[in-house]
């Protein structure tokens, strides 16, 4: 079959998005804060291996351990959305599909947020 | 799409064995990708023997034995052969590579030698490179200078010429560019290595004034950052350059522009 359109016509395709830094940037970000975050978030488990649910609840009581977790939570999300949107665009190319699984990990991951955040208030605050 | 198989015509069969050269002692066994558009079969594996006492000792010189002695329908580019013009890359023994400088005796085994990767092909160990050429002018690599031209040459200082060093080397054979898995599966959005690698030699060229709008031109989700830093690029480049560590530094530009 004879290719109608030029080369050139293809390779420019809909031109420059003229953004991409900002995710680039936003990904290294979040991996430097999730360092941290990380390291405190395993100490903090190790720390409560074996412990019962009150010793655990009275930990997370504790504003700063509150705070440490909830931010663990919020970058290490979005995070997972910004390296899952890097993998759809990688892999998937038929357009429709593409734009599903984006709002499906979007919405997978406010989901997720939501209800750790919401169990992590329910642990700190009581009740 | 991610293609994890080929599609049903491109499908590589076993080919002929050529007959072993008579009265040869010392033989070396190649099995060459072979496709030819005529004759609407499938793509094969061609075994051939060559006397390696009658023939050079680079990959290039066994296949023109090949060519010369055993079968002239063998289709493959060649110029130089002495690693300056680019033209003879291919997919020897895994990895992509310039036949020229590639020594049979860097391999064990059979050679086995293929077209350069996902690219389409022409014929044989032709690839057709008209999508990276394309590429290749939108970057457009050549001095861009707004100021009125001094009455001899512009000038640029010896530091900032040594910044050139690792990039005016690269002879565009595409070796990188096709033995990088994002630009498989996006090369028609993504401008892959080498392109990249030129887009930076003059990003980072002191006396070109357009390094704004060269940046404006790369800043896409696709054009530049499908980049994952997989390193291919600098592990095939035959030159011996780091594409990878150009599109690093691109990236670093993008963001102090921006910070």
């Amino acid at each position: 079959m004879t290719e109608m359109r030029t080369p050139l016509r293809k390779v420019r395709g809909l031109g420059t998005a003229r953004e991409g830094t900002g995710h680039f940037w936003r990904i290294r970000v979040t991996s430097v804060a999730l360092i941290i975050l990380t390291l405190y978030f395993l100490g903090f488990v190790i720390s409560l291996n074996g412990a019962g649910y009150e010793t655990v609840r009275a930990a997370l009581a504790r504003p700063f351990a509150a705070l440490m977790m909830g931010l663990f939570v919020l970058v290490g999300l979005v995070h997972m959305r910004l390296g899952m949107q890097e993998i759809i665009e990688d892999y998937i190319h038929a357009e429709g599909q593409k734009l599903a699984l984006l709002i499906l990990s979007i919405f997978f991951c406010v989901a997720v947020g939501v209800a750790s955040i919401f169990a992590l208030l329910k642990l700190t605050l009581g009740g | 799409m991610v293609a994890l198989t080929l599609p049903k015509n491109s499908k590589v069969r076993q080919g002929k064995t050529w007959p072993k050269p008579e009265g040869a002692t010392n033989l070396r066994e190649y099995r060459i990708y072979r496709w030819s558009p005529d004759d609407g079969e499938n793509p094969r594996i061609d075994t051939y023997y060559v006397d390696t006492d009658d023939c050079g000792p680079m990959v290039l010189d066994a296949l023109l034995w090949i060519k010369n002695k055993v079968d002239p329908t063998l289709t493959l580019r060649r110029s130089c052969r002495e690693g300056i013009c680019g033209s003879c890359a291919m997919n020897i023994d895994g990895t992509n590579t310039l036949a020229c400088t590639k020594g049979a005796d860097e391999i064990s085994g059979a050679v086995k030698i293929y077209p350069l990767p996902h690219m389409p092909v022409v014929k044989d160990l032709v690839p057709d490179l008209t999508v990276p050429y394309t590429q290749l002018t939108t970057i457009q690599p050549y001095l861009q200078t707004v100021s009125p031209p001094p009455e001899k040459e512009w000038l640029q200082s010896h530091d900032d010429r040594a910044k050139l060093d690792g990039l005016y080397e690269c002879i565009l054979c595409f070796c990188c560019q096709t033995s990088c898995p994002s630009y498989w599966w996006n090369g028609d959005r993504y401008l892959g290595p080498a392109v990249l690698l030129q887009a930076y030699r003059w990003l980072i060229d002191s006396r070109d004034e357009a390094t704004g709008e060269r940046l404006d031109n790369l800043e896409d989700p696709f054009r530049l950052y499908r980049c994952h830093t997989i390193m291919n690029c600098t592990q095939a480049c035959p030159k011996g350059l780091n594409p990878a560590k150009a599109i690093a530094e691109i990236k670093k530009m993008m963001v102090e522009r921006r910070v």
